[in-house]
Protein backbone atom coordinates (compact mmCIF):
# COMPACT_ATOMS: atom_id res chain seq x y z
CA UNK A 1 0.00 0.00 0.00
CA UNK A 2 2.70 2.18 0.90
CA UNK A 3 4.73 1.58 -2.33
CA UNK A 4 1.89 2.28 -4.15
CA UNK A 5 1.32 5.82 -3.13
CA UNK A 6 3.19 8.99 -2.05
CA UNK A 7 1.32 9.93 0.70
CA UNK A 8 0.89 6.56 2.53
CA UNK A 9 3.45 5.11 5.06
CA UNK A 10 3.26 1.69 6.43
CA UNK A 11 4.96 0.51 9.62
CA UNK A 12 5.48 -2.45 10.77
CA UNK A 13 5.86 -2.66 14.47
CA UNK A 14 7.18 -5.34 17.27
CA UNK A 15 4.04 -5.35 19.47
CA UNK A 16 6.10 -6.58 22.31
CA UNK A 17 9.13 -4.85 22.49
CA UNK A 18 7.31 -1.34 22.19
CA UNK A 19 4.54 -2.02 25.00
CA UNK A 20 4.14 1.75 25.21
CA UNK A 21 2.96 1.61 21.49
CA UNK A 22 0.77 -1.51 22.06
CA UNK A 23 -0.92 -0.22 25.14
CA UNK A 24 -1.67 3.53 23.30
CA UNK A 25 -3.38 1.48 20.40
CA UNK A 26 -5.26 -0.66 22.46
CA UNK A 27 -3.26 -3.78 21.10
CA UNK A 28 -4.52 -7.24 22.38
CA UNK A 29 -3.87 -9.84 19.89
CA UNK A 30 -1.90 -9.59 16.79
CA UNK A 31 -2.08 -8.42 13.96
CA UNK A 32 -3.93 -5.26 14.60
CA UNK A 33 -3.75 -2.63 12.01
CA UNK A 34 -4.13 1.02 13.29
CA UNK A 35 -4.76 3.25 10.29
CA UNK A 36 -4.07 7.35 11.25
CA UNK A 37 -6.05 7.48 14.73
CA UNK A 38 -9.22 6.18 13.40
CA UNK A 39 -9.69 2.56 11.72
CA UNK A 40 -9.05 -0.52 13.56
CA UNK A 41 -8.69 -3.62 11.78
CA UNK A 42 -8.51 -6.79 13.79
CA UNK A 43 -6.57 -9.95 12.57
CA UNK A 44 -5.49 -11.19 8.94
CA UNK A 45 -8.30 -9.75 6.21
CA UNK A 46 -9.04 -10.67 2.64
CA UNK A 47 -7.11 -7.90 0.66
CA UNK A 48 -10.25 -6.13 -0.66
CA UNK A 49 -12.00 -6.29 2.63
CA UNK A 50 -8.33 -4.66 4.25
CA UNK A 51 -8.21 -1.86 1.37
CA UNK A 52 -11.69 -1.24 2.63
CA UNK A 53 -11.66 -1.04 6.27
CA UNK A 54 -8.47 1.22 5.74
CA UNK A 55 -9.62 3.52 3.54
CA UNK A 56 -13.23 3.79 5.58
CA UNK A 57 -11.84 6.55 7.85
CA UNK A 58 -10.76 8.59 5.07
CA UNK A 59 -14.73 9.83 4.68
CA UNK A 60 -15.00 10.67 7.75
CA UNK A 61 -17.99 8.02 8.61
CA UNK A 62 -15.62 6.33 10.73
CA UNK A 63 -14.70 8.61 14.33
CA UNK A 64 -12.21 8.08 16.55
CA UNK A 65 -11.07 5.22 18.07
CA UNK A 66 -13.05 4.96 21.52
CA UNK A 67 -12.11 7.25 24.77
CA UNK B 1 27.78 -18.79 12.90
CA UNK B 2 25.00 -17.00 11.19
CA UNK B 3 21.31 -16.89 12.26
CA UNK B 4 19.88 -18.81 8.82
CA UNK B 5 20.99 -22.28 8.01
CA UNK B 6 22.22 -22.95 4.62
CA UNK B 7 19.25 -24.37 3.23
CA UNK B 8 17.20 -21.21 3.85
CA UNK B 9 20.22 -18.71 2.55
CA UNK B 10 19.95 -21.00 -0.39
CA UNK B 11 15.91 -20.21 -0.79
CA UNK B 12 16.51 -16.82 -0.18
CA UNK B 13 19.42 -16.49 -2.74
CA UNK B 14 16.84 -17.51 -5.31
CA UNK B 15 14.14 -15.39 -4.20
CA UNK B 16 16.23 -12.27 -3.91
CA UNK B 17 17.62 -12.99 -7.65
CA UNK B 18 13.86 -11.71 -8.41
CA UNK B 19 15.34 -8.56 -7.66
CA UNK B 20 15.67 -5.39 -10.61
CA UNK B 21 16.60 -3.11 -9.14
CA UNK B 22 18.58 -1.89 -5.64
CA UNK B 23 17.24 -1.45 -2.55
CA UNK B 24 19.00 0.53 0.84
CA UNK B 25 17.86 -0.55 4.55
CA UNK B 26 18.70 2.19 6.54
CA UNK B 27 19.17 0.84 9.91
CA UNK B 28 18.86 3.43 13.07
CA UNK B 29 20.55 1.89 15.93
CA UNK B 30 22.09 3.29 19.13
CA UNK B 31 24.53 1.29 21.19
CA UNK B 32 23.13 2.02 24.44
CA UNK B 33 19.87 1.61 25.81
CA UNK B 34 19.05 -0.60 23.11
CA UNK B 35 18.16 -4.13 23.79
CA UNK B 36 17.08 -5.33 20.22
CA UNK B 37 19.49 -3.15 18.35
CA UNK B 38 22.54 -5.80 18.39
CA UNK B 39 20.55 -8.86 17.39
CA UNK B 40 18.48 -6.53 14.54
CA UNK B 41 22.15 -6.08 13.41
CA UNK B 42 23.02 -9.82 13.55
CA UNK B 43 20.12 -10.48 11.20
CA UNK B 44 20.65 -7.44 8.67
CA UNK B 45 23.93 -8.84 8.50
CA UNK B 46 23.03 -11.76 6.90
CA UNK B 47 21.35 -10.26 4.23
CA UNK B 48 24.21 -8.73 2.21
CA UNK B 49 25.72 -12.10 1.36
CA UNK B 50 22.79 -13.21 -0.17
CA UNK B 51 22.50 -10.93 -3.00
CA UNK B 52 24.00 -7.90 -4.34
CA UNK B 53 20.79 -5.69 -4.90
CA UNK B 54 20.82 -5.61 -1.24
CA UNK B 55 22.60 -2.71 1.01
CA UNK B 56 22.27 -1.55 4.61
CA UNK B 57 23.30 1.56 5.97
CA UNK B 58 23.73 2.57 9.36
CA UNK B 59 22.27 5.43 10.84
CA UNK B 60 23.07 6.30 14.86
CA UNK B 61 19.87 7.20 16.06
CA UNK B 62 21.50 9.62 18.86
CA UNK B 63 23.84 11.49 16.47
CA UNK B 64 21.55 11.69 13.42
CA UNK B 65 18.32 12.57 14.68
CA UNK B 66 17.90 14.48 11.83
CA UNK B 67 17.57 12.26 9.65
CA UNK B 68 15.39 9.67 11.87
CA UNK B 69 12.79 12.63 11.69
CA UNK B 70 12.82 12.95 8.19
CA UNK B 71 11.98 8.92 7.82
CA UNK B 72 9.52 9.15 11.10
CA UNK B 73 11.44 7.09 13.55
CA UNK B 74 11.18 8.10 16.52
CA UNK B 75 12.72 4.45 18.40
CA UNK B 76 14.95 2.13 17.68
CA UNK B 77 15.44 -0.14 16.06
CA UNK B 78 14.07 0.66 13.19
CA UNK B 79 14.26 0.17 9.70
CA UNK B 80 13.26 1.82 6.48
CA UNK B 81 13.88 0.27 2.89
CA UNK B 82 15.15 3.12 0.03
CA UNK B 83 14.59 1.95 -3.79
CA UNK B 84 18.43 2.65 -4.84
CA UNK B 85 18.42 4.56 -7.75
CA UNK B 86 20.76 4.31 -10.62
CA UNK B 87 22.21 7.60 -9.77
CA UNK B 88 22.69 7.40 -6.43
CA UNK B 89 19.31 8.76 -5.35
CA UNK B 90 17.25 6.79 -3.75
CA UNK B 91 13.47 6.78 -3.41
CA UNK B 92 11.51 6.01 0.09
CA UNK B 93 9.79 3.37 -0.48
CA UNK B 94 7.74 4.30 3.03
CA UNK B 95 8.10 1.25 4.52
CA UNK B 96 9.52 0.69 7.83
CA UNK B 97 9.98 -1.94 10.26
CA UNK B 98 10.17 -0.94 14.36
CA UNK B 99 11.54 -3.58 16.41
CA UNK B 100 13.71 -6.60 15.58
CA UNK B 101 12.69 -8.24 12.44
CA UNK B 102 12.79 -12.26 13.24
CA UNK B 103 10.58 -15.00 13.48
CA UNK B 104 7.16 -13.84 11.00
CA UNK B 105 8.72 -10.53 10.62
CA UNK B 106 11.97 -11.61 9.04
CA UNK B 107 9.45 -12.94 6.40
CA UNK B 108 7.61 -9.47 6.09
CA UNK B 109 11.16 -7.86 5.62
CA UNK B 110 11.74 -10.34 2.63
CA UNK B 111 8.68 -9.51 1.39
CA UNK B 112 8.92 -5.72 1.68
CA UNK B 113 12.83 -6.24 -0.17
CA UNK B 114 11.45 -7.87 -3.26
CA UNK B 115 8.51 -5.64 -3.46
CA UNK B 116 10.94 -2.53 -3.38
CA UNK B 117 13.03 -4.47 -5.34
CA UNK B 118 11.21 -4.57 -8.53
CA UNK B 119 8.78 -7.59 -7.39
CA UNK B 120 5.39 -6.76 -8.60
CA UNK B 121 2.84 -5.91 -6.22
CA UNK B 122 -0.10 -8.10 -4.89
CA UNK B 123 -2.32 -5.71 -5.38
CA UNK B 124 -5.14 -5.87 -7.45
CA UNK B 125 -5.94 -2.96 -9.82
CA UNK B 126 -9.33 -2.29 -8.50
CA UNK B 127 -7.75 -1.99 -4.95
CA UNK B 128 -4.57 0.37 -6.37
CA UNK B 129 -7.38 2.42 -7.90
CA UNK B 130 -8.98 2.96 -5.10
CA UNK B 131 -5.78 3.77 -2.86
CA UNK B 132 -4.56 5.89 -5.50
CA UNK B 133 -7.40 8.16 -4.09
CA UNK B 134 -5.46 9.09 -0.83
CA UNK B 135 -4.32 12.58 -1.59
CA UNK B 136 -3.52 13.09 2.30
CA UNK B 137 -1.09 11.11 4.46
CA UNK B 138 -2.20 8.29 6.17
CA UNK B 139 -0.20 6.13 8.35
CA UNK B 140 -0.78 2.32 8.46
CA UNK B 141 0.74 0.12 11.65
CA UNK B 142 0.55 -3.12 11.82
CA UNK B 143 0.92 -4.71 14.75
CA UNK B 144 2.86 -8.32 15.17
CA UNK B 145 4.52 -10.29 16.99
CA UNK B 146 7.92 -12.30 16.69
CA UNK B 147 5.90 -15.61 16.70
Amino acid sequence: MAFSNANITAYAVEATEFPDLARRYRVTGVPKTVVDETVEILGGLPQDLFVAQALAGRDGSVGPIGP
Amino acid sequence: MGLLSPADQDKLRVSFNEMTSNVRVLFFTQALGCETCAHTRQILDELPALSDKIAIEEVNFVLEKEKAATYGIDRVPALALLADGVNGDARDSRIRFLGAPSGYEFISLVQALLLVGGRSSSLTDANRQKLATVDKPMTVQVFTTPT
